[in-house]
């Protein structure tokens, strides 16, 4: 693991304040969907999620077709429409058309594809002011630091920490009360929304054959981001693409309970263009950026393509015992959790921050709650083995593939296994039925030193299975 | 008519816990099936597939077919060994057709030991005595991919002078993760006390569950703490006719 | 830009060639039940007020206009075009302006504005939600700038749900360059999980079922 992932992990884990805050607010999202699926009879939620898995399939199986579509209809509308393979694509067109129309002041809301590709961090260095507006990722941009959880971007900070923040970088008094300090980011952000040029939005949904922009929010930045600025420019990745308005309501159904229990967050926006003659306000141009940034190749993959299909709720990240624990911030990439761990190996390369496949019980709890079934505890699975595949191509982890190698050739041949019990009582002295401590230096090693740092060792018993069983029966085999 | 039952113990019974295997042979015995151990019988193959060494895997799996391919019911003592053969020998031998064929034929005659006394003998109640209070931990396996979790709480139920009581986080993961317990220690570990945290606030005098690596995982940390909550496999409880 | 680079990309991942028909699409049923009128407003008010709304049922336009009234006492308000404000008196009221046809006059005059009267195309009673369609009578705007919401709604607009407003408008582009639906207040929880109303759009919304 790389040596910073390391401290990170290990100072989340070590941080009381900090682990309570995962915990509860991860604990809380979970108890909102589980009775978000109760109100809404567990049955259909199911059924829904089994209709949002096929959409998803059919519709990355003929993506090409689909963003033709999408691309005609909106065209028609007065959309411009225009394609990235890469984020530095994307930042070349935001800052070109920023000078273009002598832009000075862009709003953005929430979307992690623009964290993807550090879309304000670059146009910062471009001598623009780029401002989030979701309030969560506002007091995280002035923190300077990275959102930890895709829903709550500010989790890991306290209202005394933004009580300071505000403080030092906008010069108010220093406020404790969240609602105070909610009404401070909402005076100053609507004075920025009424002077921007122009509105940056993600996409939660692409609806080709109804050519509709679809973004989803509980605050109401996305609907000024869009509505009030001049240029509104809207960057989404290729996957979220789905053919149909039936289908949208299907997503629609799914994404606010699974994500915060909410049948449909405040605000849900479906846009379709710059503003109509007749219509009094709106923007007056519209750009779709449609942005590839590695996921044609993992498109290419018949197994793990199923990893686009993620609609971005968090709820796999609400679940998983492991982002639990050691929290956002933890994970190399902007996208955490078991969506993370998935996909980062994919865009990056399965050696590249080898830990992450492995950061997993396998425990299978983000599987049952994705809205769109992702099995990600099979994706999980194969990227191991990719993994290894990896290390003996690169002839590294020779110790471990050496072991595994012994170990399945002494459970292949039973009678040398039965010698195993024997080795293992050689290593350990214990008294009685006492757990073990630890165990004589020679040994205290690699696995056996790693389990004694968390936990006792079970001491070998005086007589195996087979041995005892052989007693019972009288001696000799079935 | 009794039932032919061949024991698979699992790696870890036979080395480690194997009074779970005995007490599992005792219950079955008890509601009159004809019990055997086949010896030439080792692992399932999990350690190596979970760590993504399929090759390794797939040699160890193939060993398992041979010996228990012709077995009436093979009955396992968890959940996830359980759902390792019947869930995943499948995607194991999936270039492999003949083997996957062998494995598809065996699958439905594995059982995991709870779902075989309710399902296959269709009893939940085997005599058993123990006066206790106890808590119940899902397993992962055997809860997300065999669906166990009200049978074992049954079973629990008819047991007499048993008192169980639920812990907050019954189907939230210990932490074990076969090799994950060892590669990522840490947070093996600080799963593990938020599992600690909620059998403690239960006030129960033990944790049972259908699989001993998991009993193994939460032992391992009441005895680093200290704490006198004792660990049972399921099968140890319904073995059990203690009476006071 | 890069267009044809990901095409060919995409195409060549999913084996497929230019201009070859997909199959179709998975069968979707959006069931809409036949939910009785009084039953959608009972829905409807439970759901909004959940949200920390309100709902009034008015028996009359004067009943509607009293309570608008009541509400942008000693306020300033500014009301969209939509024709229903005007017949239920509520452009008449002291304190309302309304009749912008540009985006400045109205911004200005929202700026200030403690109240922002619309109408609403449709209602959908499962989720206390009002849907908006952007278009001459009724601008984006006036919803979403003060920081309270009234909304007048005609009761035979009150669908059941999200899948009924599928059913009957499955072309929203059609019609318009925007349509919001608008479920509750505005809201956050991203400062230690607390709930806070008001961040950018309304803190409170009022529905006139009339």
């Amino acid at each position: 693991m790389s040596p910073s992932s390391l401290v990170q992990i290990r100072q989340t884990l070590a941080d009381p304040g900090l682990q309570a805050a995962i915990y509860s607010s991860t604990g809380r999202l979970v108890e909102k969907r589980r009775q978000a699926v109760v109100d809404s009879d567990p049955a259909e939620f199911e059924r829904w999620r089994e209709q949002a898995r096929e959409i998803k399939k059919h519709t990355l199986e003929n993506l090409d077709f689909y963003l033709e579509r999408l691309e005609e209809r909106l065209t028609a509308r007065g959309v411009k429409v225009l394609w990235a393979k890469d984020g530095g694509e994307v930042v070349d067109f935001v800052i070109r058309l920023a000078r273009e129309k002598n832009a000075r002041l862009i709003v953005k809301s929430k979307s992690m594809t623009t964290e993807e590709i550090h879309l304000t961090d670059r146009l910062q260095e471009a001598g623009l002011e780029a401002l989030e507006t979701d309030l969560g990722e506002y007091i995280v941009q002035l923190a300077g630091q990275r959102p930890s959880h895709i829903v709550a971007p500010a989790l890991h900070l306290t209202r005394y920490q933004i009580g300071d923040l505000f403080h030092e970088r906008l010069g108010v008094e220093r406020e404790v009360v969240p609602e105070k300090q909610t009404l401070i980011a909402r005076r100053t952000l609507r004075e920025k929304f009424l002077a921007a040029d122009i509105g940056i939005t993600g996409a939660n949904f692409l609806v080709a054959e109804a050519g509709l922009v679809v973004v989803v929010e509980n605050e109401g930045n996305a609907r000024l981001s869009s509505s009030i600025p001049r240029v509104h420019i809207v960057i989404a990745g290729i996957e979220k693409l789905i053919p149909r308005t039936a289908d949208l309501a299907v997503f629609l159904k799914l994404l606010g309970r699974s994500a915060t229990g909410q049948p449909l967050t405040v605000y849900t926006s479906l846009l379709s263009g710059p503003r109509r003659p007749g219509e009094i306000d709106g923007p007056e141009e519209v750009y779709l950026i449609l942005l590839d940034n590695g996921r044609t190749r993992l498109l290419a993959d018949r197994a793990k393509r199923q990893s686009l299909y993620c609609i971005r709720c968090g709820a796999c990240l609400n679940h998983c015992p492991v982002y639990r624990k050691i929290g956002g911030h933890s994970y190399p990439w902007v996208y955490s959790g078991p969506i993370g761990a998935i996909i980062t190996p994919q865009f990056h390369g399965v050696l590249e921050e080898a830990w992450l496949p492995y950061a997993s019980s396998l425990c299978g709890a983000c599987a049952e709650v994705c809205p769109v079934k992702i099995d990600i505890p099979q994706i999980l699975l194969d990227l191991r083995w990719e993994s290894v595949k990896a290390k003996v191509r690169e002839n590294s982890s020779r110790l471990e593939r050496w072991a595994f190698g012994v170990w399945a050739w002494v459970m292949c041949h039973p009678r040398i296994y039965e010698l195993a019990s024997l080795f293992s009582s050689a290593i350990t002295t214990s008294e009685g039925d006492g757990w073990l401590k630890s165990v004589p230096a020679p040994f205290n090693i690699g696995p056996i030193r790693n389990w004694l740092s968390q936990r006792d060792l079970p001491p070998p018993p005086a007589k195996t299975f087979r041995q005892l069983w052989r007693e019972r029966s009288g001696g000799g085999p079935s | 008519m009794s039932v032919r039952v061949s024991l698979f113990v699992t790696c870890i019974v036979d080395q480690l816990f194997p009074k779970i295997g005995l007490a599992m042979a005792d219950v079955l015995e008890r509601v009159g099936c004809r019990v055997d151990f086949p010896e030439d019988q080792t692992c399932c193959g999990q350690p190596a597939y979970n760590s993504g060494y399929r090759r390794e895997a797939a040699q160890v799996a193939r060993h398992f077919l041979r010996v228990f391919e012709n077995a009436d019911y093979v009955v396992v003592p968890s959940g996830s060994c359980t759902s390792m053969i019947t869930h995943h020998y499948e995607d194991l031998f999936r270039k492999d057709p003949e083997w996957a064929e062998r494995a598809r034929r065996l699958a439905p005659r594995v059982w995991e030991f709870s779902q075989f006394l309710l399902e296959v003998l269709k009893i939940d109640d085997v005599g058993a005595h123990l006066k206790k209070v106890v808590t119940y931990h899902d397993s992962c396996h055997a809860l997300r991919e065999l669906k166990i979790h009200d049978g074992p709480r049954r079973l629990l139920q008819r047991v007499r002078g048993l008192e169980l009581r639920e812990m907050d986080t019954a189907g939230e993961c210990c932490g074990f993760g076969g090799t994950f317990s060892v590669k990522l220690p840490e947070i093996s570990g600080a799963m593990l006390q938020v599992k600690l945290a909620s059998i403690l606030r239960t006030g129960a005098e033990a944790v049972v569950s259908v699989d001993a690596s998991c009993l193994m995982q939460i032992r391992g940390a009441l005895s680093r703490a200290g704490v006198p909550v004792q660990t049972l496999h399921l099968a140890e409880v319904l073995a059990s006719r203690e009476r006071n | 830009m890069s267009r044809d680079f990901i095409l060919h990309r995409v195409r060549t991942a999913l084996g497929r060639s230019a201009a070859q028909p997909p199959p179709p699409a998975p069968e979707v049923q959006l069931p809409v039940r036949e939910v009785p009128l009084e039953r959608r407003i009972e829905i409807f008010s439970a759901a909004l007020e959940k949200l920390g709304g309100r709902t009034v049922v008015a028996a009359s336009a004067e009943e509607a206009r009293a309570y608008a009234a009541r509400l942008v006492e000693g306020k300033r308000a500014v009301a969209s075009n939509a024709p229903l404000l005007a017949d239920c008196g509520l452009t008449s009221l002291a304190g309302v302006r309304s009749g912008f046809s540009t985006a400045l006059e109205l911004r200005r005059a929202l700026e200030s504005a403690d109240v922002g009267i619309t109408g609403a195309d449709y209602a959908l009673a499962e989720t206390g939600s009002l849907v908006l369609l952007s278009s001459a009578s009724e601008a984006r705007l006036v919803s979403l700038l003060p920081p309270v919401h009234l909304a007048v709604v005609l009761r035979d607009r009150l669908l059941t749900g999200l899948d009924e407003l599928v059913s009957v408008l499955p072309d929203p582009a059609a019609a318009t360059s925007a349509l919001v639906i608008i479920t509750g207040p505005s809201r956050t929880a991203d400062i230690e999980q607390i709930l806070v109303r008001g961040v950018h759009g309304p803190r409170e919304v009022h529905v006139l079922l009339v």
